[in-house]
């Protein structure tokens, strides 16, 4: 494509960019330029609230699924359980993105405008659509608590059916919330987000899943948590298939899934679901198993979500992550006839 | 090249369009947009003087980095920052430049900066004042770039001595700074609006709108633009939009002294740069290239190209960037397929419940 550049056999002066001790390369170590050794990329300036709100945005998707399940099938414990935690998911969700900006007291300049090239504009506005619904379910639960009669009894009457609007809009929106985060991220020049934009979706729909699933087996008698059973097992596999995907598929920039804290971060996901799942479906007679499986379940999500997280950062920190697959894109064009 | 977002005229906070193949001022919805301005940076006139800092910081009032002294070479800037618009990288090659004028055996033979202090400074540097900022370096990497050092040295280390003594050495010096993409992904992923494409096709921040999200720094592909710890707020260089505006040259082109830094309609800069690289082959620099010059790269060409002396990377400039919104359709549709799954499987496990 490009005739001013010579072969790549005349270029001189390459380091060896392979890392020493406890990371094994699955890759042979490959050669190349950088300055100094140093990024050629800027790191994400997120902090943790990014990775936690990939957590909370989650919880909030699935807790809504489950709760429109829930609601749908008559089961109140599942609605309720779901309703409150979506609410308190969502709330925290809010105050970490928030948290997270340089100039926090200009949150709502991203109201400014709605963009569909920009990922977070568009979660903007998932997040706008989605919270007061999630809240307005949230709320009508209170409703067999206000006395039946005077000002609070017409609201005692009146919210129930807001509520069920509001739970089946939030369950509507609820998986545009949960899966958008991977957009998020793949939408950048980090190498390792970027190049997973295929398979993240998948790994972070699951994870919401399962996530949603854990509060319905930490808050219901296992009688009525078949419905966060099945969720949980549909949730996990859906990330695991994804998260085997990421790992696998991306050669060189796989690695920053598997290695580092990264590495250890995803490894304890795994287990976790695993866990968590197994859990659940073996224990399903015991509360107190199944509990503990949800809490599995939910512990697996803040690990995974963390680990992708931390790799993304990885690869953008390493110019090898930059250099090396843009090389191998020049090569394989020049390869091409006629490039 | 196939592109996704091809419209005929984009909200002015949008994207560029197709590959370069129109104007980006005039897709931003610009009517009667004057023509596209930009620089070219000629490396091999760069002497590395750094009056094109200087002057930046000067006119655009960017706060100082500090003393930070690097020990690795005369670049003790590190990178572009918020607090650095322009950036001047040194590298020292053990390569004669030009015609090959006969290997001479040995290493240089000025006092090397050595590889512990190449360690230390790529590990550590003083805050910068902005974040992420300088990033560590990798000791090995660094230190391995030092063998060759002159400093402290006055002159280039192989020139010393007699011509028996001499080794084949080069500097390259390159004055870096922001691209201007055609199709500029931080452009593209600002949530409020704050990046805008000005008249002359160039990619500015209005201060006022930006809240510091943070989501630019991440879509850049050469690394540019930077948050201000203080201040919460990204900054880049505008190509001096209010000089320009009012006809002026901006800060850096007008100090620089060897005319490394040209400022002009973007057409004619590519001509220039044309001829230059051409008369540079022809004696005998076969390593001479442009980079950012083609509308058909990865970002639709750059607003701020360069001609460069050897690889793009040597100068920790991406090989092949790409704008990351190029995939972003194909993006939506995988989560929109990840949604389908998502609720597939939350219906199913309640209506499984019920059988």
């Amino acid at each position: 494509m490009n005739p001013d550049r010579p072969a790549v056999g005349d270029r001189f002066r390459r380091f060896r960019a392979g890392r020493r001790a406890g990371e094994e390369l699955a890759v042979p170590p490959a050669e190349f330029t950088s300055y100094y050794g140093r990024p050629i990329l800027k790191p994400p300036v997120w902090t943790w609230e990014i990775a936690a709100y990939l957590f909370t945005g989650g919880l909030a998707a699935g807790s809504s699924l489950l709760a429109a399940g829930g609601q749908l099938s008559g089961r109140a414990g599942v609605r309720r359980a779901g309703r409150v935690a979506a609410l308190a998911a969502v709330t925290a969700s809010a105050g970490l993105l928030v948290k997270d900006l340089g100039r926090p007291e200009r949150f709502h300049h991203m109201l400014r405008v709605a963009k569909p090239t920009s990922p977070m504009s568009v979660g903007t506005w998932i997040l706008t659509a989605y919270g007061p619904a999630a809240g307005l379910a949230a709320v009508a639960e209170v409703a067999p608590l206000l006395p039946r009669r005077g000002p609070l009894g017409l609201a005692r009457r009146a919210l129930p059916p807001v509520g069920r609007a509001a739970g089946l809009t939030a369950a509507l929106v609820a998986p545009a919330l949960g899966t958008y985060t991977a957009v998020l991220l793949a939408d950048t020049a980090v190498p390792s987000w970027h190049e997973a934009y295929a398979d993240l979706p998948f790994v972070f729909a699951g994870s919401a899943l399962a996530s949603g699933a854990g509060v319905g087996l930490l808050a219901v008698p296992p009688a009525q948590a078949g419905p966060a059973r099945r969720m949980a097992v549909a949730g996990a596999g859906l990330e695991l298939f994804g998260a085997h995907r990421v790992e696998g598929r991306l050669g060189l920039l796989g690695e920053p899934y598997r290695t580092g804290r990264a590495g250890r971060l995803l490894r304890a996901g795994r287990a976790l679901t695993v866990a968590g799942v197994a859990g659940a479906v073996l224990g399903r007679r015991s509360r107190l198993v199944s509990a503990v499986s949800g809490v599995a379940l939910l512990a697996a999500s803040v690990a995974t979500r963390f680990g992708v997280f931390h790799a993304g950062v990885a690869s953008a920190r390493d110019p090898k992550y930059t250099v090396l697959p843009q090389r191998a894109r020049l090569d394989r064009r020049a390869a091409e006839p006629g490039g | 090249m196939a592109d996704p977002r091809s419209r005929p005229a984009a909200p002015a906070s949008s994207s560029a369009p197709a590959a370069g193949a129109a104007d980006p001022a005039t897709a931003a919805g610009w009517v009667d947009a004057p023509p596209r301005m930009g620089f070219f940076t000629d490396t091999s006139v760069c002497i590395g003087c750094k009056a094109c800092e200087v002057a930046c910081k000067e006119w655009n009032g960017v706060p100082t980095s500090g003393l930070d002294l690097l020990g690795m070479s005369y670049d003790n800037t590190g990178a572009l920052t918020a607090n650095s618009w322009r950036h001047v990288a040194f590298v020292e090659q053990p390569r004669p430049a030009g015609h090959a004028t006969g290997s001479f055996a040995g290493n240089p033979t000025g006092d090397p900066a050595g590889a512990a202090s190449a360690a230390r400074s790529a590990g550590t540097t003083n805050p910068t004042g902005t974040e992420p900022g300088v990033l560590p370096g990798q000791p090995p990497v660094a230190a391995r770039m030092t063998e060759f050092l002159g400093m402290p040295a006055a002159g280039p280390p192989g020139r010393t001595g007699s011509a028996e003594e001499r080794s084949d050495f080069r500097w390259l010096m390159m004055s870096d700074v922001c691209k201007h993409c055609t199709r500029a992904g931080c452009l593209d992923v600002c949530p409020t609006g704050a990046l805008f494409r000005t008249e002359f096709g160039t990619v500015v921040v209005q201060e006022d709108t930006c809240n510091g999200c943070g989501y630019c720094v991440s879509a850049c592909p050469y690394g540019v633009i930077d948050r201000r710890a203080d201040d919460g707020r990204v900054w880049k260089c505008t190509l001096c939009y209010d000089r320009i505006g009012a006809g002026l040259t901006p800060a850096c082109a007008q100090a620089c002294p060897t005319e490394s830094i040209q400022y002009g309609p973007l057409d004619e800069l590519r001509e220039r740069a044309a001829a230059r690289v051409a008369t540079l082959r022809e004696r005998g620099e076969p390593q001479a290239q442009l980079y950012g010059h083609d509308p058909h790269d990865g970002v639709g060409g750059d607003g701020a190209f360069f001609l460069l002396l050897d690889e793009p990377e040597v100068y920790g400039l991406p090989p092949d960037p790409q704008v990351t919104t190029r995939d972003l359709p194909a993006m939506w549709r995988r989560a929109g397929l990840a949604a389908l799954a998502m609720t597939a499987a939350a219906v199913g496990a309640f209506l499984g419940g019920r059988r």
